[in-house]
């Protein structure tokens, strides 16, 4: 087995296309073009893009929402061809995938206990008297009170709803987390303590993540390595500390001169 | 940032339950109990000392009404009307309300399907729905009966059958806009099958929209049903049912009216009352309609000031806010959304506000301007000087006058404040036009060049461009154009690049940096990033909970914050060039809030 988490190879993402009824051809968008990258175990590889950059595109890919026009996967050493064939319990036991807008996320119509119940008896099947030990155990996690377990996604604040997000990501037991812009609805304050939960599941369980947002400086304070992204290719890719001191593309260091600053102040002035 | 009332209520609101909205509805309730009644009385029908409803009396046919024995008289073949009616209700409720359930029951379900699976199947589902749809309703029920043959069943799947694209219709709508839903994706993530996610995730969902869809239909079947049997297609005699009823005295219209106005009547009373209560329960499950929708705002928020501060004030900057405080009513009290915010901004100034969300900043920008949606708004004390005069003072037609005239606002996302039929340029000319009657042509020649200033290029043919058509940015840039449209004093700018990337950030930023330059606009900017303050304000006021808890020059905040709230937030940004080392900055901040 190789050391490497998710290893992606010339991947494509063509959306429309085809013809429609009458046989006329229908726009195409290429979301991502031709993109191969590498997520090591224990690592965390941030991808930094505007809107449109096809990151997103890329994370649903990975945890088998979409699928790719063309090129390959491997997902903890298993084609994500195989994955997708095998139902949707294979991918949701290898790779899980946090959502940017955590309210959004979570049936309103479902107690936090019930929604987390979901991947522990779907995915780990686990008997009743286990899941509810995993269910405590999971809230306590993401630093919640024992009592989320009986109320309703409404009653909590975005930050507290990224938690519950981030323990039903964790429920289904998966080494590999695609996390995308998961602190860029929360407040700077939120966003920080979000940022420490993140960091320390992953050195205290040992997962990989998968890290997208638009905020550098997000990206950077978490990331071990970075990946630029922009009109779906990634034009660079480096260590975190040293992309962002000596970025060698033109767009990087647009994205970084564009970057507010609390420092710039006398510049701007 | 901007619907801040509406995404974080106060806590002490309490929420109505569900009955006493619908007990609070007049008409709703009155629909209720009568249709209540009815149903019990038709309910007791085998109980209650009715004389049999088929047993004809030829001797006694046609009695007025309030004879001996027959209270409602009686029919050409001399059978009690009252004892007809009552069992007559009872069969057309129960064929309206069965033919309802199997209607909603298909109906919903190919709209489930259809609007999950998308592609294909929605396609030829919907064409069927579509087919069963193109002929006249009335028409193909009686032919579905005609095939079948009469009789009350038939006449009851017929209806059933006709009523099912109505449904299928309302439901997939619905259901398309949920599966889109992002927990959609995150149950199939967990482990979830499609049939699992659609009847555990979905469903719980559509169900308030089904059960909406079924009380307003109701009285509708029970229409229908008496239209059928009217024709004699639905209950065969002897078996009496409202239409029927009506159909059978048609003849005798004339000389023995009763016999048709009494079941017809009923069948008014009944579908009323029906209709009446749907509504009532449709406002009460609709979460738009429940969140205030049928509530027409005011022009300017209500005024209800406990001092009255002076009207002008002498020497004053271009603006200056004392003391204000806004809250909202929800019926037993007023929670205050704001409060004693004071602050002051001089002409070509800028004044950062920055808040986290629920601070109240989107609250005292609408404030300014008497535009806190009201009910529930209420400004409740405070004045707001614009030139050293106190506007909120003003007759509601002068503050109107104000607004976009000598202050003007920038929202946070274009797309929602630009009308999607009108073209940029038309949008333009129309705030133009509203302060300024100077005409058509003048006012797009204005719009053209006011493009222009806000750095769009080829303005003259953009102009012609509709919002979807623009980029975010330049979507941006005409809402600032559009502010720009009078020579206002002010702008309020709220959250003007939150919905930007960082490099279109970047651009609009140095686009109000410029004009506030080149026009010596007085520039209020509200954000809740750091960096943006830090750019582009000369003074920062930091709000939290509704009050400025600090407030001066920005440069000296954000060296030396004095408020602990204030040192928390600059701590909490992340700054580029500080890799991890920012993580182990905030882990003493937040450690002693671990359990």
């Amino acid at each position: 087995m190789s050391d490497n988490a998710v290893e992606i190879r010339d991947l494509v993402k063509t959306f429309g296309g085809g013809r429609s009824l009458f046989g006329r051809e229908a726009n195409q968008v290429q979301a991502v073009r031709s993109i191969s990258l590498d997520l090591k175990r224990g690592e965390t590889l941030g991808i930094v893009g505007e809107s449109g950059s096809g990151k997103s595109t890329l994370a649903r890919m990975l945890v088998g929402l979409e699928r790719p026009t063309a090129g390959t996967m491997l997902i903890d050493g298993k084609p994500w061809a195989e994955l997708a064939s095998s139902g949707s319990r294979a991918f949701g036991r290898t790779i899980q995938y946090v959502f940017q807008d955590p309210v959004a996320s979570l049936n309103p119509r479902k107690t936090i206990g019930d929604i987390l119940d979901v991947p522990l008896r779907l995915l780990c099947r686990y008997d009743s008297a286990k899941r509810s030990a995993r269910k405590r155990e999971l809230v306590d996690a993401v630093q919640m009170p024992a009592d989320t377990l009986d109320r309703y996604p409404h009653e909590f604040s975005g930050g507290q709803a990224q938690r519950i997000a981030i323990a039903r990501a964790l429920a289904a037991e998966a080494r590999i987390l695609v996390l995308d812009e998961p602190v860029s609805a929360l407040d700077v304050s939120v966003q920080a303590q979000v940022l420490l939960l993140l960091q320390q599941l992953r050195d205290d369980l040992g997962l990989s993540y998968l890290f997208i947002s638009h905020d550098l400086a997000v990206v950077e304070s978490i990331s071990d390595r970075v990946a630029v992204m922009y009109l779906g290719e990634v034009v660079e890719s480096g260590p975190a500390a040293q992309l962002f001191v000596d970025p060698q593309h033109d767009y990087t260091r647009s994205l970084i001169a564009s970057a507010p600053r609390l420092t710039a102040s006398d510049s701007a002035i | 940032m901007t619907n801040m009332a509406a995404t974080t209520p106060p806590p002490a609101r309490k929420r109505r339950s569900n009955w006493q909205l619908l007990m609070a509805n007049r008409l709703a309730a009155a629909g209720l109990f009568l249709f209540g009644f009815i149903v019990i009385v038709a309910l007791l029908a085998p109980v209650l000392p009715l004389p049999n409803p088929d047993i004809t009396d030829q001797p006694n046919r046609l009695l007025p009404p309030f004879s001996a024995g027959h209270l409602f008289g009686t029919d050409h073949l001399g059978r009690d009307i009252l004892s007809r009616l009552i069992w007559g209700t009872q069969v057309s409720l129960l064929v309206g309300i069965s033919a309802t359930a199997l209607a909603a029951l298909f109906g919903s379900l190919i709209g489930l399907v259809a609007g999950y699976a998308r592609g294909a199947t929605d396609s030829v589902l919907m064409r069927f729905v579509d087919m069963l749809m193109a002929f006249p309703y009335i028409l193909l029920a009686i032919a579905i009966v005609a095939a079948l043959g009469p009789g009350l069943l038939n006449a009851l799947y017929a209806i059933a059958i006709v009523n099912i694209p109505f449904f299928a219709r309302n439901i997939r709508g619905v259901t398309v806009s949920i599966r889109n839903r992002e927990f959609v994706d995150a149950a199939r993530l967990s482990g979830k099958g499609h049939a699992a996610v659609l009847f555990t995730e979905v469903l719980p969902n559509v169900l308030p929209v089904i059960v909406i869809t079924m009380s307003t239909t109701v009285g509708w079947m029970i229409l229908e049903t008496a239209g059928l049997s009217f024709l004699g297609l639905g209950a065969q005699p002897p078996t009496s049912d409202l239409g029927s009823m009506l159909g059978q005295a048609r003849a005798q219209l004339f000389t023995a009216p009763h016999a048709s106005i009494v079941p017809g009547i009923m069948i008014f009373i009944l579908v009323m009352s029906i209709n009446l209560l749907g509504d009532g329960i449709r406002d009460v499950l609709d979460p738009r309609l429940r969140s205030g929708a049928l509530d027409r705002p005011m022009p300017v928020t209500r005024i209800a000031r406990k001092t009255r501060p002076a009207p002008t004030l002498p020497d004053a900057p271009a603006l200056v806010v004392e003391n204000l405080s806004t809250g909202f009513d929800t019926g037993d009290a007023i929670t205050p959304a704001i409060r004693d915010v004071s602050f002051r901004l001089g002409k070509g100034e800028c004044l950062g506000l920055i808040g986290e969300s629920g601070s109240g900043k989107s609250v005292t920008a609408l404030s300014l301007m008497g535009l806190v949606a009201s009910p529930p708004g209420v400004i409740t004390d405070g004045a707001v000087y614009i030139e050293g005069k106190d506007v909120l003072s003003l007759r509601e037609q002068e503050l109107i006058g104000l607004r976009g005239a000598r202050v003007a606002y920038v929202f946070q996302d274009p797309l929602t404040t630009l009308h999607p039929l009108f073209t940029v340029g038309e949008q333009i000319a129309e705030a133009i036009l509203a302060h300024d009657p100077i005409g058509r042509q003048a006012a797009h020649s204005r719009a053209v060049a006011l493009m222009e200033t806000v750095g769009i290029r080829d303005a003259a043919s953009r102009a012609s461009a509709y919002p979807h058509e623009l980029s975010g940015g330049q979507r941006q840039r005409i809402g600032i154009a559009m502010a720009l449209a009078n020579d206002p004093d002010i702008i309020i700018a709220d959250e003007p690049t939150t919905a930007l990337d960082v490099t279109v950030q970047a651009r609009i930023l140095e686009l109000l940096q410029q004009l506030r330059r080149e026009r010596g606009l007085a520039l209020l900017l509200i954000t809740h990033d750091f960096g943006v303050v830090a750019q582009v304000c000369d003074r920062v006021a930091v709000m939290k909970n509704g009050e400025i808890v600090e407030q001066g020059d920005t440069r000296a905040i954000l060296r030396d914050p004095q408020h602990d709230y204030t040192k928390r937030l600059i701590a909490c940004v992340p700054e580029l060039g500080e890799g991890h080392g920012f993580l182990d900055r905030v882990r003493p901040l937040f450690a002693e809030a671990r359990p």
